[in-house]
């Protein structure tokens, strides 16, 4: 099934008819599960009415781009999300630094980004299935816009909307601002012991087993996978956890990299620096290109094996999701009739 | 003319017949501290409490069996000769970071290497150091939740707290070295309270440093949980390294908004100097060193002290951010 994210007022009122608030963002209540009590403390409660939950510059600037941009943006989604929104407490902090205040200004930015700006195309995403899981999808445009994207997907055209938590790059932890805005959104330091608190919290998880080696390729590498890692697939065996294999077509031609400097971003720490000829525009050639977003999810897989499996198993394990991953993106590009329609 | 004779006498009551019928004693080292006296108000209900510190002990209750003593002198010995004693518990390890390393260093590990050395002599069964969760280290790379098995990297950037991982290595090496005692290892978050430690001082500046751009979740721990968590580490039976995390976890921003403290942020290449050069003119008991715990997490995650010890938190977040927040502004 399409949802075409041009119209979502008509479609997304049929499809989700009845809305359960405290269903609604997974971390904050999880759906009961015979787990054992987790250590985890609940979210913070507050002492004093507090107004600027990031207390954070960044925070602030969405804010104001947030309450401006609403109005532009679809105002039946608007409704709708507050109307989830009312049901939690917008000061609280999960144990991972989500908050659902700062997480709101985010998705205005977001939410019009994802309809106006990229006008996204979903296909399938009633395939994600409830309960823990992870997506693993390619990675590609030279900053996690494709990870914002689908973030903004399981949230807008999911029903009931679901948080995504992205394993970020241990570098971004490093870097002011940048870290605490991947906190606040819910987002997690990739990490083998952080993704399995998550799992079993019954939380959604995105990987980009492409790591760094996908967001940084060039333009002329558009659209082929590069190896991928093997955590994941591990991760999966172990908390036995369905994959759903994501393709995102449209991400690669935002920022059309000519040139990766790798050794000025060895000096610089960073793990790639790429070079666009849009560059050459000036500030403008900052913003992305508005190239449209398809977003295909594909049929969730089951790993079966043993959770210390050798890794040559492993690894067929992950040609398995890597070969699904590459049949959805052929597909989707297949489908596509020109980098912005 | 020995060192036993002169100290305790004061303090030890007057009869001294606990020779003849002894009841096992739990020694407190650092007795003295906020932490000792704590525990020392729990345990002396209970049985016999033995103190150990170089420091005076004015306000003693009258049932301590004080001895004011340094821990590496061979005085120390005389008292685990005489006593009986049925656990030991560490709390001497000196903080103060405005003694020079060297002399905070050998005092530290030499102090507790001869309490090993005494514990293994005389066969007593339980020995609990309280270590800190600290001694993780605050680094880019921390999963949100450290477990007891994460190396302890903390001095490979900070060395004010090498005494400390020294310590807890020790102690660690005491599980195959006696394996008959009980060792306990306790990994408390940030305790917060009347204790002198490095969230005191933090929150004692006169505008608090944050790092522009880093607002780390963090873990406080209210000074009665600790407390709580040493008397449970006595249990007999028990033996294993516990992490204690707490109640909940705030963002750093959130807890320096709570205690009621202006902030300043500060661009975080910036910070360890300011500070440094803060700390170095005296104006401030906080080294520039320990910025890495304002910008990256250090928590902890305690299941196994919930499960296996029974601990859990009895002070809430406000209750505990409230303790930070009156221990400052006294």
């Amino acid at each position: 099934m399409t949802v075409r994210s041009r119209r979502p007022g008509s479609a997304a009122r049929r499809s989700r008819p009845v809305l359960a608030p405290e269903a609604a963002l997974v971390p904050l209540a999880p759906p009961s599960c015979g787990e054992p009590p987790t250590s985890l403390p609940p979210p913070a409660p507050t002492l004093a009415p507090i107004d600027t939950p990031g207390a954070d510059l960044l925070a602030r600037g969405l804010r104001a781009a947030g309450r401006r941009l609403r109005r532009a943006i679809d105002p039946e989604f608007d409704r709708q999300y507050e109307r989830i929104l009312e049901q939690l407490d917008v000061r609280a902090y999960d144990p991972f630094g989500f908050n659902v205040g700062y997480a709101r200004s985010v998705l205005h930015v977001a939410a019009w980004m994802y309809r106006r700006y990229f006008r996204c195309r979903v296909e399938g995403i009633d395939r994600v299935p409830p309960g823990r899981a992870l997506l693993v999808a390619n990675h590609s445009g030279q900053i996690p816009i494709d990870g914002m994207m689908i973030a903004t997907a399981m949230l807008l055209d999911h029903n009931p909307p679901r948080l995504v938590r992205s394993m970020i790059e241990k570098w971004a932890a490093t870097l002011p601002a940048i870290s605490t805005f991947f906190a606040r959104c819910g987002q997690v330091v990739g990490l083998p012991e952080n993704c399995r608190l998550l799992l079993e919290r019954e939380e959604l998880i995105l990987v980009f087993p492409e790591g760094t080696r996908g967001i940084s390729k060039t333009i002329d590498r558009a659209y082929q996978l590069e190896e991928f890692g093997s955590g994941f697939a591990r991760l999966a065996l172990e908390n036995r956890a369905p994959i759903v294999p994501v393709a995102v077509v449209g991400a690669e031609e935002q920022y059309p990299s000519v040139a990766n400097l790798k050794t000025i971003a060895d000096l610089l720490g960073a793990p790639a620096l790429p070079v666009s000829p849009l560059f050459l525009l000036g500030p403008l050639g900052l913003l992305p290109l508005p190239t449209r977003y398809h977003i295909a999810f594909g049929d969730p897989i089951w790993l079966e094996g043993e959770v210390d499996e050798e890794d040559e198993r492993v690894t067929e394990h992950v040609h398995r999701v890597r070969s699904a991953v590459q049949h959805l993106l052929r597909r989707t590009l297949e489908q596509r009739k020109g980098i912005f329609r | 003319m020995s060192g036993a004779a002169r100290s305790g006498a004061e303090r030890a009551p007057a009869t001294r017949g606990e020779r003849a019928a002894p009841e096992p004693s739990v020694v407190l080292t650092g007795v003295c501290g906020r932490l000792g006296r704590l525990l020392l108000r729990v345990l002396h209900r209970e049985g016999r409490v033995v103190g150990i510190d170089r420091r005076e002990f004015p306000d003693a209750p009258p049932d301590l069996v004080h001895y004011r003593l340094d821990l590496r002198r061979k005085a120390c010995r005389d008292v685990f000769r005489r006593e009986p004693v049925r656990a030991v518990v560490h709390l001497g390890v000196m903080h103060d970071p405005r003694l020079p390393a060297e002399t905070r260093h050998a005092w530290n590990v030499e102090g507790f290497g001869r309490v090993l050395g005494y514990v293994a002599a005389h066969r007593i069964p339980k020995l609990v150091l309280l270590s800190s969760a600290a001694v993780y280290g605050a680094r880019p790379g921390n999963p949100q939740f450290l477990s007891e098995d994460a190396p302890l990297l903390a001095s490979s950037r900070l060395s004010e707290i090498r005494d400390l991982v020294e310590l807890d290595m020790l102690a660690q090496t005491f599980f195959w070295r006696a394996p008959e005692c009980e060792t306990v290892i306790l990994r408390p978050a940030f305790i917060a309270g009347r204790v002198h430690n490095e969230i005191y001082s933090y929150f004692r500046l006169p505008l608090t440093p944050r790092l522009l751009g880093f607002d780390p979740m963090m873990q406080f721990l209210h000074e009665d949980d600790v407390v709580s968590a040493l008397r449970l580490a006595l249990r007999p039976g028990l033996r294993g390294i516990f992490n204690l995390g707490g109640p909940g976890v705030l963002p750093l921003s959130q807890v320096i908004e709570r205690v009621g403290r202006p902030s300043l942020p500060v661009i975080h290449p910036l910070a360890r100097r300011l500070l440094d050069s803060l700390w170095r003119l005296g104006l401030t008991d906080f080294p520039g060193r320990e910025v890495d715990y304002l910008r990256y997490v250090c928590m902890v995650d305690d299941r196994r002290a919930r499960t296996e010890l029974g601990w859990a938190p009895r002070r809430s977040l406000d209750e505990t951010i409230r303790a930070i927040r009156d221990a400052v502004t006294t």
